[in-house]
Order: C-alpha cells, then structure tokens, then sequence
C-alpha cells in the first residue's frame, strides 16, 4: 500500500508567492477576529465562579436563569454543557459579594426554585468510601439536582495565571529560536517562528470568531501545537540541509522542492495518525476536553500547511544558501587559497 | 549489521519487566478500608496504634489484610463493605468511650488493592488527582500585612515597658501601618534611647526623623530577613495548624502544601462539603494559661469522691489523670509571642516560651507568689478544653521562661507546636476554590481511558495494514512507549488530571511520528536500491537526528508549560515531557531491537515486510515487493 506515488519533485516554490499571500490573508483575518471580539477567556483567567448542576431531566434554563438573577449578582451566564441535562452557571467577580460564598448561594437559590431542603449528606459510596457532599432533597425524598463541579477563581489569581500563560508562550519561542539557530542557521529560525506563530494566531482567531472559551487547558494545547507544528518545519529543513549535500548541482529551488516532496508522505501520515488521536478526543473526551481537542485539530491542520509551504518559502526569501548549512564544505577541499582550481569539482 | 549486542537486548528486557511491575498496581483496583486518626490536638498517632487497632478488631471477630501506620493515620484494609462497617463500629466503641468527645475519628476510605509485595517495591498505582478522584482544593493566602501589623504591636507594646523601666520619657508611641514611632522631645533622651531600643528590639533598624509637631522621632520598621521570617514562620504556623485541622475530617490523602512565599494548597479528596471543610479550616483555638487548685476538696473531687468545688474545673492530663484546674486566667495565647523546643542547662529537653510586655508582668505577679505550685496551660478548640502541659513553676518567671523536666526531645517539640498552634500566627483568605463531584471524576477517567484505548487501535491498525510487519514493529513500540509512560508516571507519583490523560493521547499521537520516519525512510532506500540490510540501517541511522530535532522541540514547549503552569495544567505538560523521552527510548531503541532481532541474522536478506515498495519506472526494488505498473 502505497498512497504517495510521485514521480517527480513537485515544484512547489514556484507557487511561494501565492502560499505567503494566502497565509498572510488568513493571518489578517484572525487578527482582525482577534481585535474586534476578542477571546471569550474562562474564569481561570478572568476570576469569577462557575457551577456545573447535573439535572436528572433535562433542565429548564429558563427558570435556573430566573433563580440565579434573583440573586443580583449582575451579568450571569447559564448555559447548557454537554447534555441538555448539564447546566453551566457563571458568574463573574463583583466586589460586593464574598466570592467564596458565591457558589453556595446559587446551589441555595437553586435549591429553593426546585422547592428543596438543602442538606449536607454523608454518604458510603457502594465501593466503600466515605463522602459527605451537599444534597438538595424534595419533600419526596428525590434529588432533582446534584452539584457536579464549582470552581472559584480570585481576581489575583486569575491575572497571574494570564501573565504566567504570557511568559509560557514568550519561553517556547525564545528556546525554539535559539535552539533552532544553533542546529541550523538563523535564517532558519526565523523562517519557522513566523511560519509557526501564524499557526498560533489562526487558532486564537478561530476561537475569536467562534467565540469558544479558552481556558488553560486551550493554552497548552496551543503550546503543544507550536511546539509539534516546529517538527515538521525541522523535518524539512534537514532534508534541505541533506539534499545540499548530497545534490550538489541543484539550486536552492530545486533542493525546497525536493525536501518538500520527499517528506510529503510523512508528513500526511504522521499527521494523519496524530488527528485520529486526536478524534478519538473530540467523540469520546467529553465537554472539559473538547476545545482543547478542537485547538489541537485546528493546529494540526493548519500546521501542515503553515510548516511544509510557508516555512520554507520564507526561508528561501530570506536568501538562505547550501554555505549557510554546509559549514565544513569549502574548507574541507584543501586548503591553499593561492590555487586558482581550488573548489573546483569535477 | 542490524545486530544488537546482547547487553542492549538485556536493557530493553529489563526495562520491559520494571515498565510490567510499575503499571500492575494500576489495574488492582480499591478495596474497602477504614483510617483511624488523632481527634485531639493533644493527642499523637503513633505505631503502637496499630498493634491496637489490630487487637481491636481480632476481638471483635474481624480478620483485616493489613494493618499498617502510615503518615500520621494507621490503615485498615477489609475484606468488602460489610465487613468495614462492622470494623468501624467495633473500632469506635474501643477507642471512644465518649461518643461526644471523640478522641480518634474513624473513618471509612479506599485504599489499593495491590498486593503487598509490590507496595514494598514501592509500586504503588499512580496518585490520582482531583478532577478524577472527586474532592475540594482550596488556594489559601495568608493575609501578612496582618501578621506584620501584630507584630509592630507587641513591638510597640515591648517599647512602652521597656523605656519606662529605663526611665527614660518619651513623648508618644504609636503605630502607622507597619512603622513603630516613638517622639521625643529633645535630641539627648533620642540618642540615649536608641541604644537602648537596638539592644532589646534586635529585628527593628530605627530611622531618625521629625514629627510634624517639631517633636523628634524614631521610625522603626523590621529588617527585611526579619519581615521573612515572620511571613515564614506564620506560613509554617498555618500548615501545621491545618494538618491537626484536616485530621479530624478524616480524609484519605489530604495535601496540604505551601506554594509560594505566602500561599497555603490545601486538597481533600473525598470531601464535596465545601461548606463544613471552611468552617474546621477556619476555626480559631485558644490557649489559657490557668492555675492547678491543690486544695483539699479539689485533690478528692480528682479521687473520685467529692464535688468539684466551685471555681474550679476538671480536666483529663495528659497521662490519663485527672486534673483540677482553677476557673480564673491568668494569660491568653494572645500574650504569648512564640514557644520553640530547645535545652535547659542540664542539657534536657525543654520548651522555651516567650511572652510580651503585658504577660511578662502578669507571670512576674504570678510566679512569684506561687512558686512550688502547678500552672496549667490549656488548648480550647471547639469549646472544649485539653491540657498541653501542667509544669511546676520553680522561680519567679519574667518575659522568658522555660518548661523542662521528665520530656522526650520528641514530646519537647509537640508541646511548643501545640502552644504556638493557639493562636493562627496570621488569617488566611481562601483566593481559589475548586469542587469535583464524585460521578464527575469517575466519568472523567472513564472518559480519558476511551479517547486513549480508541485513539491507539485506530492508529494501530492503519500502521500495520501500511507498513505489514514494520507496521506491527511500530505498533509495538507505541505499546511499550505507553507501558513504559505509566510506569514512570506511577514510579515517581506523579498527579494525574484529566489534560494529564490528554496528553498521554497526545504523547502517543506524537511519538507515532518517529517510527513513520523510520518507516517511509526505509522504504525510500529500499526505492532507491539499497539492499535489505543496508536499506534497514540506512533508514534508522538517517531519521535518527531528524527524531531528535523534532522531539527537542516539542520538549522545549513541555518544559516551558512546566514551569509557568500550575494546577492541571501542570498535570499535562508533566506527561508530554515524560511521554517525549519514552517515547524517543521506545520508537528507536525498541523498534529497532526488534527489527535486529527478526531480520538481523538472515545474511542473505532478500525482502523486508514494509508493504509496498513502490518504483516510479514500474521495476521491483531489490529489497521489495514488486509494484504493480502504476
């Protein structure tokens, strides 16, 4: 089985210009996204409280929104999460209120919309562990709700997470310059940054436009991306590096196309392979992984174009030459700079 | 050519059969328990608690699979949750002979059902954190401007009485904010008092400086080591304080964990009440210093006999007795600045406390008219009362003292953390809080599990209709790679969180793409008309740098997310740095070990399985399966 079946080098270069346009169009556009409606940022970055009420019929937002603006605490976000049974309560910091307290005064008003005593039962799991868990109970003795997640965040906190998101990404570019300057050659390095960074800001303008919630866990998706996305450029360059070795008659051009064509088909499968992990996330991960399962997906795909075309058109531009990588080359023919045949190759 | 030397085989086998014993606690499961623990302050937890504990449960019928101390806890493992009901029950009525004032809490948890042998490995399933188990985490910040404005009180306390002792007048003291300032009215009483104040307030430096009124003024404010120790002795006074707290919950595996230079983690799996967790962690204790009543009536009331007369209380010491203790207080915690353990002159262990200005009088009073006589000291928390220590007083006391005699080193330093734990050095405001039900957290790993199990058949299959045998070599490999990933996960106890899971996913996804490396370079030698052999070591040779590029990269953005996140977040970039260098162990190491050792002796190789090897003239490649005229 062989899906690749190339016979020659496709010139891919020859199209470099329409690439980089195509990319820079794209970039625009997110950035664009990024300025007008800005990242929906979850409370682990803005501060705020979130419940997660687990309903055992569906829920009736309608009247948990009713129950939750009785309660004054501004603008209120409730939204279905996952199923129509999980309901998503988000409220953000006020200075009035004592933040710790906010959680349980919403599964209080909830309590009290579904006509419930809220209780704290102590329960003995069937697995033999003791928990104590607080309860809503009707006058039937049933549970309409129970209290699936809540999650506090002070306002500190939630700049500091920001700030320390910031310095992550600020980390990962520096140590992939630096690191990629040394193996290869700076022209290199940049290449790859600017191809790879366009990788970040497309998935950020995505979240942007859709407006999905970008929590801590997006960021290290995101981080990931950059990290994986540097690969493939990295695979690429060492087959440029190897073919102007190896290939000493073919212009730059020509070496491009080559490494790009002979890494096609890894590229595709490696990626392939890596996004039916990733599926495998997005259909069985449930709500808490999907959008760090769709920045990954949206990573991998653009990934693929923004390394295997973008990187190395730029680099190209950017006047790289077999010299820069081939360092121990002309010095390695003899050394008398009075011989007027020295590098000469027959 | 392709041949391993046996020492490499030796590794990889080695590795295989630690990577087989680290996973295997994984899979046991929990089994029903029961945790006995300290219900009082005053009250330790040691081993010859288990020997009791056991003894209990033989009486009451009961055959545990273990009893073992651990921590500051002894665990019982049962049989199934009858049986664990039926030990708490004979456990409770053993040790708490009365029900309202416990003093061991008995509580019914889980613990691993992996067998022993493989705890003594110290092979213990991996630590699970809370998005999966289910249990509350608190982010706690101790408030230090009010620790440090307690301490500029009694700082400025201290200055009162020692100035007036020296005579020497002074024309105010008061404090603004942190800053202690004192007037005077000339420059001579300044410049004698400031010796003065050097010598007793070592901590404090004094800045010369003019009121507004034209008095003259020394602002002091607390070195800066001085200004950390207080922010770290206040942040220890806290933990400590939170782990007696915690105990009395009961809870499995509490973490309770500085972060920082002023914050407090406090994790309670198990616990969903957020509500009763604030309420024991917010508590406050009292300490009362108090006289022992040696009176006649009060010696007969401790016998048994009489009533206990009025005025006086009763309390249990420490030993089991009773004793008498006089209602009126002599000091509070509030008066006593600090208790450390150290040594007396004879070299014995001793507590040393110190008191402020205040409390020194009122001891000085008391001491000294009551020496040969007993003096209490009590811990109040919940409103009941226990007897840290009740010392004979052997001399008139001052603004130090110390308590020695018939202690180990041992009892010395839990008496000083006692005394000091009455008064929380400074409040905590809790800055984060985070809830997981219980279902929720047994969803999750559920979840996690299938997005892994899915993820890795669908790419196993297609590895190996593609690649044939080189396909199934691949496969293997990433098998090892997650073998090896769990092992290391479990070996170093490492939390796992939900994106933990993910990136276990991800590490897999990821580490795919060295053997496809390998795999489509092969195939490129082999295209290009190489022989078998030659083409096989070509290709590993080739991708290796390739590999190690790629991987460092990757590494890097781990190792960036490591230091800068926290929470689960860290969860996941902990498992991308380890599954990264597994995965660079087993993709290269692995794979190729088993490709030698299939193919590595046939000398005469003509073909390798790595499917189809595909030519653009249409003619079959030396080391192939011919292609079919494409």
């Amino acid at each position: 089985m062989e899906f690749f079946r190339i016979r020659r080098d496709i010139p891919f270069m020859r199209h470099a210009l329409v690439f980089n346009i195509v990319s820079a169009v794209t970039f625009l556009a997110a950035v664009f996204f990024l300025a007008t409606r800005g990242l929906h940022f979850s409370i682990e970055f803005t501060g705020g409280t979130v419940s997660e009420i687990h309903y055992t019929q569906t829920a009736n937002l309608a009247h948990v929104r009713e129950a939750v603006d009785k309660l004054g605490f501004g603008e209120v976000q409730v939204q279905n999460f996952g199923t129509s049974q999980d309901v998503m309560i988000r409220v953000p910091v006020r200075s009035d209120v004592k933040q710790a307290e906010v959680a349980q005064r919403v599964f209080d008003a909830l309590c009290a919309a579904e006509q419930g005593q809220v209780s704290t039962k102590a329960v003995t799991t069937p697995k033999g562990e003791a928990i104590t868990r607080p309860a809503c109970t009707k006058a039937d003795g049933n549970e309409p709700f129970e209290l699936a997640r809540t999650e506090f965040v002070g306002p500190s906190v939630g700049a500091e997470l920001a700030q320390d998101g910031a310095k992550a990404l600020a980390c990962v570019v520096i140590g992939i310059m630096i690191y990629l300057a040394i193996r290869f050659e700076w022209k290199f390095s940049v290449a790859a940054i600017i191809a790879n960074l366009h990788d970040v800001v497309i998935i950020l303008g995505f979240f942007a436009f859709f407006q999905w919630e970008f929590s801590l866990s997006v960021l290290a998706a995101v981080l990931a991306v950059l990290g994986y996305s540097v690969n493939e450029s990295v695979v690429i360059f060492d087959r440029i590096r190897e073919a102007f070795r190896r290939y000493r008659k073919m212009t730059t051009h020509e070496v491009i196309d080559h490494a790009i064509t002979s890494t096609m088909s890894r590229t595709i499968i490696t990626h392939g392979c890596t996004q039916m992990m990733v599926l495998s996330m997005l259909i069985f991960g449930g709500p808490t992984l999907h959008y760090f399962a769709v920045a990954l997906t949206i990573g991998i795909l653009f990934g693929i174009y923004s390394s295997v075309f973008v990187a190395a058109a730029i680099a190209m531009w950017l006047g790289v030459k077999r010299e820069d990588l081939i360092k121990s080359g002309p010095a390695k023919e003899g050394g008398d700079p009075n011989d007027p045949n020295a590098g000469a190759v027959v | 050519m392709n041949r391993y030397p046996l020492w490499k085989y030796l590794l990889l086998a080695f590795a295989l059969v630690v990577g087989l014993v680290y996973t295997l606690p994984n899979f046991f499961g929990e089994a029903p328990a029961v945790q006995v623990s300290s219900g009082k302050a005053t009250l330790k937890v040691d081993a010859s608690l288990a020997g009791r504990v056991e003894q209990a449960l033989q009486a009451a019928g009961i055959k545990p699979d273990f009893v073992q101390f651990e921590g500051n806890s002894v665990k019982a493992r049962l049989a199934d949750t009858d049986t664990q009901l039926k030990a708490k029950d004979a456990l409770n009525k053993a040790f708490n002979t009365d029900p309202s004032d416990p003093s061991y809490i008995v509580a019914l948890n889980l613990v691993s059902r992996s067998p022993h042998w493989l705890a003594r490995l110290h092979a213990l399933p991996m630590y699970l954190g809370l998005d999966l188990r289910g249990g509350v985490h608190f982010l706690m910040q101790v408030d230090m401007k009010a620790a440090l404005t307690k301490k500029a009180e009694s700082v400025a306390g201290d200055i009162r009485s020692t100035l007036r002792d020296k005579n020497i007048r002074h024309a105010g003291i008061n404090r603004e904010g942190n800053i202690v300032e004192v007037r005077f009215r000339d420059a001579e009483t300044r410049a004698a008092a400031l010796p003065v104040l050097n010598d007793s307030q070592p901590d404090i430096v004094w800045v010369d400086g003019n009121a507004s009124n034209g008095d003259l003024l020394l602002s002091g404010s607390l070195k800066p080591e001085a200004v950390r120790r207080v922010q770290d002795a206040a942040l220890k006074q806290n933990i400590t304080t939170l782990h007696n707290r915690v105990n009395e919950l009961g809870v499995a595996e509490p973490v309770i964990q500085q972060q920082g230079a002023d914050r407090v983690v406090v994790q309670l799996p198990g616990v969903q009440d957020t509500a009763k967790a604030k309420d024991i962690i917010g508590r406050t204790a009292t300490l009362e210093l108090r006289m022992v009543d040696d009176s006649v009536e009060a010696a007969a009331a401790a016998a048994g006999g009489g009533p206990v007369p009025y005025g006086t209380e009763r309390y249990v010491e420490r030993g089991g007795g009773p004793l008498m203790v006089k209602r009126q207080v002599i000091i509070t915690g509030d008066s006593l600045s600090d208790a450390q353990p150290g040594f007396d002159d004879h070299q014995q262990p001793a507590v040393h406390l110190t008191v402020d200005a205040k409390g020194a009088r009122i001891m000085r009073d008391v001491s000294r008219e009551n020496i040969g006589k007993r003096m209490a000291i009590l811990l109040f928390e919940k409103g009941k009362g226990e007897v840290v220590t009740a010392p004979v007083i052997r001399g008139e006391l001052g603004a130090r003292f110390q308590i020695s005699g018939r202690m180990t080193t041992q009892e010395a330093n839990d008496t000083a953390l006692l005394l000091r734990a009455g008064s929380l050095a400074a409040p905590m405001e809790i800055i984060e809080e985070r809830t997981i039900g219980p279902s929720l957290g047994a969803d999750n790993i559920a979840k996690g599990f299938a997005s892994v199990t899915y993820g890795f058949a669908a790419i196993a299959v297609f590895m190996c209709l593609y690649y044939l045998l080189f396909g199934m070599f691949s496969t293997l490999a990433l098998a090892f790679n997650l073998l090896m990933l769990i092992a290391v996960l479990s070996m170093l106890q490492a939390t796992l969180s939900l994106p933990g899971i993910a990136a276990i996913a991800l590490a897999l996804g990821m580490a795919i793409d060295s053997n496809v490396l390998i795999n489509e370079r092969v195939r490129e030698e082999l295209r290009g008309g190489a022989s078998a052999q030659a083409a096989i070591s070509a290709g590993y040779e080739r991708a290796w740098a390739t590999i190690l590029d790629s991987n460092i990269t990757t590494l890097i953005a781990g190792l960036a997310l490591l230091a800068f996140g926290s929470g689960p977040v860290r969860g996941f970039a902990v498992v991308h740095c380890l599954g990264i260098l597994t995965s660079m162990f087993s993709a290269v190491m692995f794979s190729r070990g088993l490709v030698n050792l299939w193919y590595g002796r046939q000398k005469k190789l003509k073909s390798v399985s790595i499917g189809q090897v595909w030519r653009p003239d249409g003619a079959p490649a030396p080391g192939g399966e011919a292609a079919d005229k494409a």
